[in-house]
């Protein structure tokens, strides 16, 4: 279960974002950006070493007493990429894809 | 490191397994200390069970003296207390002493061993030669005292009883006796750990299981577990020990999860008591026996017992040289127990939590840097700065809890809730207490006074941002940083809140974190607003106002802020200039008219879109673009650049980065390419030499880009300083008001003089506010141009054709030209191109935008020399056109006149006729010189016509008789009738051409030829030479009989008189009646001159012979070219003929037919031969015998002939060779073709039957 749902941009610019306690809004996204240092270090790291060792799986990103990150939901952003009207580099707007994190979410009221 | 007096058993990793020492104590104390040093000097293999990996283990043991206090109890789950092994000592060598005492006193041992249930044992029974030599006389075989033990105790397990040999001697067999003792020992305590702990472990197993049922604790498990990590540790494993703590842990952070998901155990009730102490964690101790006691007695807290987990973990995790995963585990740990004391409601005091994770975070680092060096901890701050940071943030929230952080300092109820929290920290520990920077020192020095408070947060948080920053982290450093503003912000210190804020958005800017940005830049807002920066305030407000991130209120509270300074009454110099971007864009710009080019005086109209920004509609006082003038030197011809320059010509639409701070799109990562068109004309004729396309912004794609460069977005973190540029000329729009969304504004440009004008800035004024967009990009400009008047002709319907009235089209196009009333354009006159006079003649008036605007008649006027055509008045830039009829005159064939001179002193050009390589008509280049009431100069412009036709004439003959053919090709693409076609003669009017044409009106289709005949007839005298013209009438086709049109063709015809008739005559063999294939047969060719010599025929190429009769020389040539015959010895000759009527000559020739049939004659050729004697004086004119080439005859005829070739060379010598002092130098004879018509050939295409050789059977049938 999710709290809040990040897809960045390899510029580092947020593609998609949505929190569910909306009211705290603000945080996720300060956490979510600061997060991208931990996303970048893990990033080159695997740059660094050779070989294919493409792990999407980034691991525990940035840890806070409230909330834990990690980078999922892979296969659903393949699918919007894979829209022929979208234009990579733009932010997502998909009912689909949306339903899927909604699915990912908490549902708390 | 600590020691226990008072209990048996030791607590630290000092402890080793214990082994009992039975018997005869004296002897184990003189072997203790060997055998502890060697015990643990080689290594063991220690396979386990479940499957774990071999171990290789170095033993140790704590020998201890053997008492059944020490054997465990039935249910004592102990491990550390556990005897392992079992030792009975002895040096007996006296059967007697052993049967009285030793057996006795192992009989015991084995009992009490036995009631224990423990089955680890062994007897080590110690042989010395001193014992043997003082006992020689009772002295028995050695072995019978080992032998009775093992048979008296070691039933079937003979290797319980053990044999060292001389153990203080220094002998071979010493140490070898050593080593197999060592050997067993190690063996037998493997043994006994494997058996022993494998129990343990399945009893705790058991246990484990059992933890559903009701009753069950944690606590009590924890113990048990925790037995085994200590076995574990006193066996060095310490992996095997972490392990035990993790599953521990593992199971206790399940039940928090399962208490949070409704599954409660009852034994968590004691966890969930309300949190008392929150003194931090405690590394420096191994056991924490304070809050172990606590655990067992199952009244621990959970921070306690997280506390004493983790400190358990730590020590074994430095054991293992792991400090770098103490520091990640710690994060996680102290995040964990936040949210487990959340999750299980455990009342805490605000701000206890604070207290114990930011005490935590500093006891771990502390016990971090007490096990590495500084370059360690240098280069691994990745792991620790998590901790600082937290610990920065929990000093920070419990600064702003105890009223440290405000500008006023605590309140009373702040001072209160200080002393709450500072009481539940307890006392310091007594590890501390001498250390002078504690933890819990710092805290309550941090607590204690607002300076104190400040010096310790700012400490932290430099700490933390180098940190971060050291590792590249700057987003967090920046949060950190951003974090401190907001610490900054309350203390009232604005300057240094404002810096750490504006590198916080300048981060969030470039990445395109739009809700961030907002946040921060309201909280740079408010920094601006307090320090009285009004300019950089508003420009933020500005940027506030049209932020889609806030609500409607707030962004219109900031648009008010605006539009209240701009209200203000002030000076002006008070006036404040923002930049644009963030008040409106510029989204696009349109011209009226769209080509955004006008001449000089015209009005255009610029359209700007505007898409305000702001929440409420705003008043604009001003809106104003300031313009570039540049005066256009390339003059008239600027018209079409503009219009081709932009796709969608007159509107400019311009890319905006997105609104706020949205993402940068990808547009945003190039701009697009803008490319031109350009022409190279020349300059003489503007004919194109090269043309090509140029990118007029490289400068922008091709610039370096910058791997970190953030997008450009409109949302500068501080705006650019813009100036607005005060240009000559200016777009102004007065009062306008802006409503939120797109705006339309209509300027009016100026258009005076004439040149390029591009818009530069543009500025909106409020009051005292300007927002200005500094340049307007992509570059918008629109051209102003001025133009000479143009007067062109061009044909209705191409090709014009000559001959026939053609409508022609005259543009005037009036440029800056009025044209008045009473202008008119005089047009000269020429023979070969008159201007039909037509009725009416309309000219229409049509404005620069090509709508019709007006129609008139025009009156033209024609005169001897000149057309004078009356315009009717015209407004500038408007284009004039009309139609007239001209008719090119076909010229007729050698007409040569004269050059004249025009009406205007102008040399007449002939039109000169020519061939064209599209056509196969004749082209004819008609000049016309116009004299226009704009210019001294007249006008000259040119019409290309085409002749529709081609003629050729030729003379033919029979006998005396002479006829003209005249040939009337068509070669246009119309169908014309020929009418009145009529041959005269100029010079002999006694001379009759009789037409032998009968069709009054003749179809001469298109690419189709019309032949005509005449026979010339006359009475006295031919005349040698004839003065021909040819004359018809041709209309196109199914045309008025009034559309007829005279066509005339002038030609010469010269030497027409027959001066030679030639026969020729086949004879059959000799008593042959016809011609036989193979045969000879006879030639007899007769020539016959016909006329008396004419005069200039004498003087020409006559001589006198000796004998005074007038002869002339003449060659004849037989010649066969489809090769029927064969010419048997001479096929030419010189004949020289008297120059007298009716003088023969005959000539007999031998040929042969080569094939059957009736086979034509052979050709017989008669050339004048002209002897070298002769003067050459006359060349034949070129011009009268076109269509005889005397080379092309020769080439034809004597070809092959063997004998005739020195002539024909000679011959072609002299025809081609034309200096006449080479003719006198090797003076030739040469041969010139008569006429056509001078020669007639009496059996020209005659034909003679030749029969077959003889019966020849061979029949050759050509089917085509």
């Amino acid at each position: 279960m999710a709290v809040c749902i990040a897809v960045i941009a390899k510029e580092n610019y947020p593609l998609y974002i949505r929190s569910v306690p909306t009211q705290n809004e603000l945080k996720f996204h300060y956490t979510v950006h600061t997060s991208l240092d931990v996303v970048e270090e893990k990033i080159s790291a695997v740059g660094k070493s050779l070989g294919d060792q493409r792990e999407l799986y980034l691991g525990l990103l940035y840890p806070t007493e409230d909330y834990k990150m990690f980078r999922k939901l892979h296969n659903s952003f393949t699918d919007v990429m894979c829209n022929p009207f979208h234009n990579p580099g733009d932010t997502i707007q998909s009912k689909a894809f949306d339903g899927i994190v909604s699915g990912m979410m908490v549902q708390t009221g | 490191m600590e020691c226990q007096e008072e209990k048996p058993i030791i607590y630290t990793m000092e402890n080793k397994p214990i082994v009992t020492c039975a018997g005869d104590q004296g002897l184990f104390t003189s072997l203790y200390t060997s055998l502890a040093q060697q015990l643990p000097r080689e290594p063991m293999e220690w396979r386990r069970t479940y499957g774990r990996a071999p171990k290789m283990i170095h033993l140790e043991a704590n020998f201890v003296q053997f008492k059944e206090e020490l054997l465990p109890k039935e249910g004592n789950k102990a491990l550390l207390t556990f005897p392992f092994l079992h030792i009975y000592w002895t040096d007996c060598c006296d059967t007697e002493a052993y049967k009285s005492t030793v057996k006795e006193d192992m009989m015991r041992w084995q009992n009490s061993l036995r009631t224990h249930g423990s089955a680890d044992w062994v007897i080590i029974v110690v042989e010395t030669n001193d014992t043997k030599k003082k006992n020689k006389t009772n002295i028995l075989p050695r072995s019978s005292i080992v032998d009775k033990i093992r048979s008296d105790f070691c039933n079937k397990q003979n290797d319980r009883c053990v044999v060292l040999s001389d153990p203080l001697k220094d002998s071979s067999r010493s140490q070898e006796s050593w080593n197999s003792l060592l050997l067993k020992l190690r063996t037998l305590l493997l043994m006994s750990f494997t058996k022993n702990l494998g129990r343990f472990e399945d009893d705790m197993r058991t246990l484990r299981e059992k933890r559903t049922q009701p009753g069950w604790s944690f606590c009590e498990y924890f113990m048990v577990q925790e037995e085994l990590a200590f076995v574990f540790e006193m066996l060095q494993q310490f992996e095997d020990a972490l392990v035990q703590y993790d599953e521990l842990d593992a199971l206790f952070t399940q039940y928090v999860l399962n208490f949070g998901a409704g599954d409660t155990a009852n034994w968590l009730g004691s966890f969930c008591a309300p949190v008392r102490s929150w003194s931090g964690l405690l590394l420096r101790r191994p056991i924490d026996m304070e809050k172990r006691d606590g655990i067992q007695r199952g009244e621990a807290s959970l921070l306690d017992l997280r506390s004493y987990l983790f400190s358990r973990q730590c020590t074994l995790l430095i054991f293992l040289q792991r400090p770098w995963e103490v520091t990640q585990r710690a994060l996680e740990l102290l995040h964990n127990c936040v949210q487990e004391l959340r999750l299980l409601e455990v009342s805490v005091l605000e701000g206890a939590l604070d207290c114990w994770v930011f005490l935590s975070c500093l006891e771990v680092l502390h016990r971090i840097e007490g096990c590495c060096d500084q370059a360690q901890l240098a280069a691994n701050c990745s792991h620790t700065v998590g901790l600082w940071a937290y610990a920065t943030d929990k000093l920070k929230s419990l600064g702003e809890l105890c009223g440290l952080v405000s500008e006023k300092g605590p309140t009373s109820e702040d001072l209160n809730r200080t002393v709450d929290l500072l009481a539940g920290l307890g006392d310091e520990r007594p590890e501390t207490v001498n250390s002078l920077q504690s933890p819990y020192k710092k805290l309550k020095e941090a607590l204690s006074s607002v300076e104190a408070f400040e010096r310790h947060y700012l400490e932290l948080s430099h700490a933390a941002m180098e940190m971060y920053r050291a590792i590249g982290r700057l987003r967090s450093a920046r949060l950190v940083g951003k974090s401190l503003a907001e610490f900054y912000m309350r203390k009232g210190d604005r300057e240094r809140a404002e810096t750490f804020l504006q590198e916080a958005l300048k981060s969030y800017v470039s990445e395109g974190w739009s809700l961030p940005v907002t946040h921060t830049r309201k909280q740079i807002a408010e920094c601006q607003k307090l320090l009285g920066r009004t300019e950089d305030y508003l420009q933020t407000s500005a940027l506030l106002a049209g932020d889609v991130n806030l609500t409607t209120e707030e962004r219109k509270h900031f648009c008010q802020e605006i539009l209240t300074f701009a209200g203000k009454s002030g000076d002006h110099s008070n006036k404040v200039t923002l930049s644009m971007g963030v008040f409106a864009q510029l989204t696009r710009l349109q011209f009226h008219p769209a080509t955004a080019s006008v001449h000089s005086g015209a009005i255009l109209q610029v359209e700007l879109t505007l898409r305000c920004l702001m929440p409420v509609s705003v008043h604009i006082q001003q809106v104003a673009a300031s313009i570039h003038f540049d005066v256009d030197h390339g003059g008239t011809h600027g018209r079409s650049k503009g219009a081709q320059r932009q796709t969608n010509p007159g509107t400019v639409e311009f890319i905006q980065g997105n609104s706020s701070a949205g993402p940068p799109s990808s547009s945003a990562a190039g701009p697009s390419l803008e490319l031109d068109e350009i022409q190279d004309r020349s300059p003489s004729d503007n004919s194109l030499n090269s043309t090509g396309v140029v990118c007029k912004n490289t400068h922008l794609i091709m610039r370096r880009h910058d791997s970190n460069s953030p997008p450009d977005t409109p949302n500068c973190v501080s705006p650019p300083t813009v100036a607005m540029k005060e240009g000559a000329q200016m777009l102004k729009v007065q009062d306008v008001k802006l409503e939120p969304g797109n705006n339309s504004i209509i300027f009016t440009a100026p258009s005076g003089q004439p040149g390029t004008y591009t818009l530069r800035q543009l500025c909106a004024t409020v009051g005292q506010v300007q927002f200005v967009l500094p340049h307007i990009y992509p570059s918008v400009q629109y051209e102003v141009y001025s133009q000479e008047p143009q007067l062109t002709v061009e044909p209705l319907s191409e090709p014009l054709l000559a001959g026939l009235p053609q409508m022609v089209k005259f543009t005037l196009l009036t440029g800056h030209y009025a044209v008045k009333k009473g202008d008119a354009l005089q047009l000269s006159n020429t023979d070969t191109m008159p201007i039909l006079p037509s009725t009416s003649c309309t000219a229409r008036t049509s404005n620069p935008a090509a709508e019709l605007v007006g129609e008139s008649v025009l009156s033209i006027q024609s005169s001897d020399k000149v057309t004078s055509i009356s315009l009717p008045p015209t407004p500038p830039y408007h284009t004039l056109e009309f139609q007239l009829e001209v008719l090119c005159i076909i010229p007729s064939g050698s007409d040569r006149p004269a050059n004249e001179r025009l009406t205007n002193g102008e040399v007449r050009h002939r039109p000169r006729s020519y061939s064209h390589p599209d056509t196969p008509m004749t082209a004819i280049d008609q000049r016309m010189s116009i004299d226009c009431p704009w210019s001294i100069y007249s006008t000259l412009l040119a019409l290309t016509f085409y002749i529709p036709f081609k003629t050729k004439h030729s003379l033919l003959s029979a006998g005396n008789r002479k006829y003209i053919q005249v040939c009337v090709q068509n070669v246009s693409d119309v169908n014309f009738t020929l009418a009145e076609v009529k041959l005269t003669e100029k010079q002999h009017a006694s001379l009759e051409l009789q037409s032998l044409n009968t069709k009054e009106q003749q179809l001469l289709c298109s690419k189709h030829s019309v032949f005509c005949l005449w026979e010339v007839r006359w009475k006295d005298d031919l005349p040698s030479c004839l003065q021909c013209v040819f004359s018809a009438n041709f209309s196109p086709l199914n045309q008025d009989v009034s559309a007829f049109k005279p066509f005339h063709y002038q030609f010469q015809l010269e030497r027409v008189t027959t001066l030679y008739s030639v026969r020729a005559e086949i004879l059959p063999p000799a008593g042959e009646q016809h011609c036989r294939s193979g045969f000879l047969c006879g030639l007899e060719v007769c020539i016959t001159r016909l006329t008396e010599p004419a005069e200039g025929e004498m003087a020409e190429e006559s001589k006198t012979d000796t004998d005074g009769l007038k002869t002339t020389k003449l060659m004849y040539e037989v010649a066969d070219s489809s090769s029927n015959w064969a010419v048997c010895g001479k096929s030419s000759g010189m004949v020289s003929m008297p120059m007298t009527a009716n003088a023969t000559h005959k000539v007999q020739i031998e040929v042969m037919p080569l094939f059957a049939g009736h086979l034509p004659f052979p050709k017989i050729k008669v050339l004048k031969y002209l002897p070298h004697t002769a003067a050459v004086a006359i060349q034949p004119d070129p011009d009268s015998c076109v269509e005889n080439d005397s080379l092309s005859l020769l080439d034809k005829t004597l070809d092959d002939q063997g004998d005739t070739a020195s002539i024909r060379s000679r011959g072609s010598v002299h025809s081609v060779g034309s200096g006449d002092q080479q003719q006198k130098g090797v003076a030739m004879p040469r041969l010139e073709p008569f006429s056509p018509g001078q020669v007639f050939n009496h059996s020209h295409a005659r034909q003679v039957l030749v029969l077959p050789a003889t019966d020849d059977h061979i029949m050759e049938v050509n089917a085509t």
